[in-house]
């Protein structure tokens, strides 16, 4: 039902959205190096690595809030590396924020509409999105409250409704689980599989729950000090025990071993 | 106020108060707020304290005074003197607020003072320094008996409007997609920028909003006065700006309030004091502006010590 709305058409299944060699420094600290990474419609694609590995970099990169060094970023097959996050966002590609960027006096309901909207969807068609949003990330009974009011997890899952309003073909999910109470997590990740499933839409999810990342991510891209460190499926990277000195710590090292 | 009035009389005893001062005094409010809409608007959208606005009211009511002039009907002077503000406001956003848009609001301000000046000067030199005489709606000045009392027509119709106005105003930004965002826009114009919304529509939109008020407080302002020189309104436009400052500028709640609330002030004194004590009434005024900021820097109608405020 959803999928007469979705303004997917001229969209070719398994459409991409590619970064190539993508570099930046900022005052000489190298944040990328020369990263590359495919995110794919109907795949939910893992992005981890330790703080200031360059995960939010190559998010700001992809869509468009930061301009890289060197590299390109392709939509479709199309080179877009200078467009801006707007233009990038009537062109199917969302992002969520670490930091809310909710209009904090206007209604839960007002900020997904708005949203909407903005990529050229009517009013009915708005309202239409943000019921069935709010509904989707449980947040139907704040609908009226104004989004300066909600708790920081509620926040956050605003944040994803609004990315999704744009009914957009990939949705690059930043931290979209900080601030979830641990019981609410299960409940998110049912979400992160519908946007995939019912959305068809690529999702590109940086999280610090790795609980969460092993269960919903199809597939797992590891940073470390803005180079790619490791590809491949949960499974795979689980026993990569690069990956788990790198991020997981000494402890999950010896874990890992000893489990 | 209990402190003796300058006379050395207690100022109870040198006011005259009729519920007709007051009638006259909620009118004169009902059109100093739409004044403060209309500027509190684009302020919300752009950050731009449209000094200008005064002019755009003169533009209109010098519309409706060539119009009488030429003997025309009523309605074609009102439909020029709409014509004549929407046409300015849009000349304005297009020509200075636009490529301005992006510069500090102390330019904006100072760009704003030059197009004020600028419009003065040309009026002067179309129309004399004599002025004209908009006549054509001089019969709502005649008084209507309501409940005993004598009250000017314009009075009730300008409550009236206003409240039209004001209804019509929270419909638009409660309810339509150009209201909502505008009201984005006001909050953090970026962040609606960067989720499609389109800020010349949104700014077009609160510039052609505020042209229409200033036609319509055009219209109000020169039943009360229909001598219409090159300083038509500039003294509202001044008053009506303090009391935006003095209600609080950063919501268009409180800068209506605050328009109201001054123009309630100086009708209620200028129609309650002696005429040798009312030539005080601008310094005493612009005494309890200065006051009031001093006490309420964020303004009499803001809750002090709020960050997050909705603009529009």
């Amino acid at each position: 039902m959803a999928d007469e709305n979705r303004q997917d058409d001229g969209r070719r299944p398994g459409a991409t959205l590619r970064a190539a060699g993508v570099a930046r420094s900022f005052a000489g600290v190298r944040a990328l190096r020369g990263v590359s990474l495919e995110l794919h419609r109907h795949e939910v694609v893992g992005l981890i690595g330790p703080n200031g590995a360059g995960k939010s970099t190559l998010v700001n990169v992809l869509s468009g809030f930061d301009l890289p060094d060197a590299g390109t970023v392709e939509l479709e097959g199309r080179e877009i590396t200078s467009w801006s996050p707007h233009r990038r966002g009537r062109h199917g590609l969302a992002r969520t924020f670490q930091h809310s960027h909710a209009f904090r006096s206007l209604s839960v309901r007002e900020n997904v509409e708005i949203a909407a909207l903005g990529v050229g969807a009517g009013a009915r068609e708005a309202r239409r999105r943000a019921g069935e949003l709010l509904d989707l990330l449980g947040l139907s009974a704040h609908e009226h409250a104004t989004a300066g009011a909600l708790s920081h997890g509620d926040e956050r899952r605003l944040g994803v409704a609004r990315a999704l309003a744009t009914r957009p073909a990939f949705v690059l999910m930043d931290e979209p689980a900080a601030g979830l109470p641990e019981s609410e997590v299960p409940g998110f990740e049912a979400v992160v599989r519908s946007v995939r499933d019912e959305h068809g839409a690529g999702v590109l999810l940086i999280d610090h729950n790795m609980a969460l990342i092993m269960a919903v991510c199809d597939r797992i891209h590891v940073l470390d000090q803005g180079q790619s460190l490791a590809e491949g499926t949960p499974g795979e990277i689980r026993e990569n025990l690069d990956v788990a000195s790198a991020y997981l710590g000494e402890s999950a090292l010896v874990e890992a071993e000893s489990g | 106020m209990t402190a003796p009035a300058p006379g050395g009389l207690p100022l109870a005893e040198i006011l005259v108060i009729d519920w007709q001062t007051l009638a006259d005094a909620v009118g004169l409010g009902s059109v100093y707020a739409l004044m403060a809409v209309g500027i509190g608007l684009v302020f919300g959208v752009l950050r731009l304290v449209n000094f200008a606005y005064g002019q755009l009211v003169m533009a209109g009511a010098y519309a409706l005074a060539l119009a009488s002039e030429r003997g025309w009907p009523v309605w074609a002077g009102i439909l020029l003197c709409f014509a004549a503000t929407l046409a300015l406001s849009l000349a304005m956003e297009r020509l200075v607020f636009r490529p301005l848009r992006t510069q500090s609001p102390a330019v904006m301000l100072v760009a704003t003072f030059a197009v004020a000046f600028l419009l003065q000067s040309i009026a002067l030199l179309w129309f004399g320094s004599l002025g004209k005489i908009a006549a054509s709606l001089a019969s709502l000045n005649q008084p209507v008996t309501v409940g005993g009392v004598d009250i000017r027509k314009i009075t009730l119709v300008a409550i009236a409007v206003a409240a039209a106005c004001l209804i019509a105003l929270v419909a638009l930004l409660g309810r339509t997609s150009v209201g909502l965002h505008m009201r984005a826009a006001a909050i953090d114009f970026r962040t609606a920028r960067l989720l499609g919304v389109r800020a010349n529509r949104v700014i077009g939109s609160a510039v052609l909003v505020s042209g229409l008020l200033a036609a319509i407080v055009a219209i109000m302002l020169t039943v009360q006065t229909p001598l219409v020189t090159p300083e038509f309104a500039l003294r509202d436009t001044i008053v009506v700006l303090a009391g935006v400052v003095v209600g609080g500028m950063n919501r268009l709640l409180s800068a209506t309030l605050g328009g109201f609330a001054i123009g309630f002030a100086s009708g209620f004194l200028g129609g309650a004091l002696p005429t040798d004590q009312s030539q005080y009434l601008p310094s005493f005024l612009f005494g309890v502006v200065i006051l009031v900021l001093l006490v309420r820097p964020g303004g009499l109608f803001t809750r002090p010590g709020r960050a997050a405020v909705e603009r529009v």
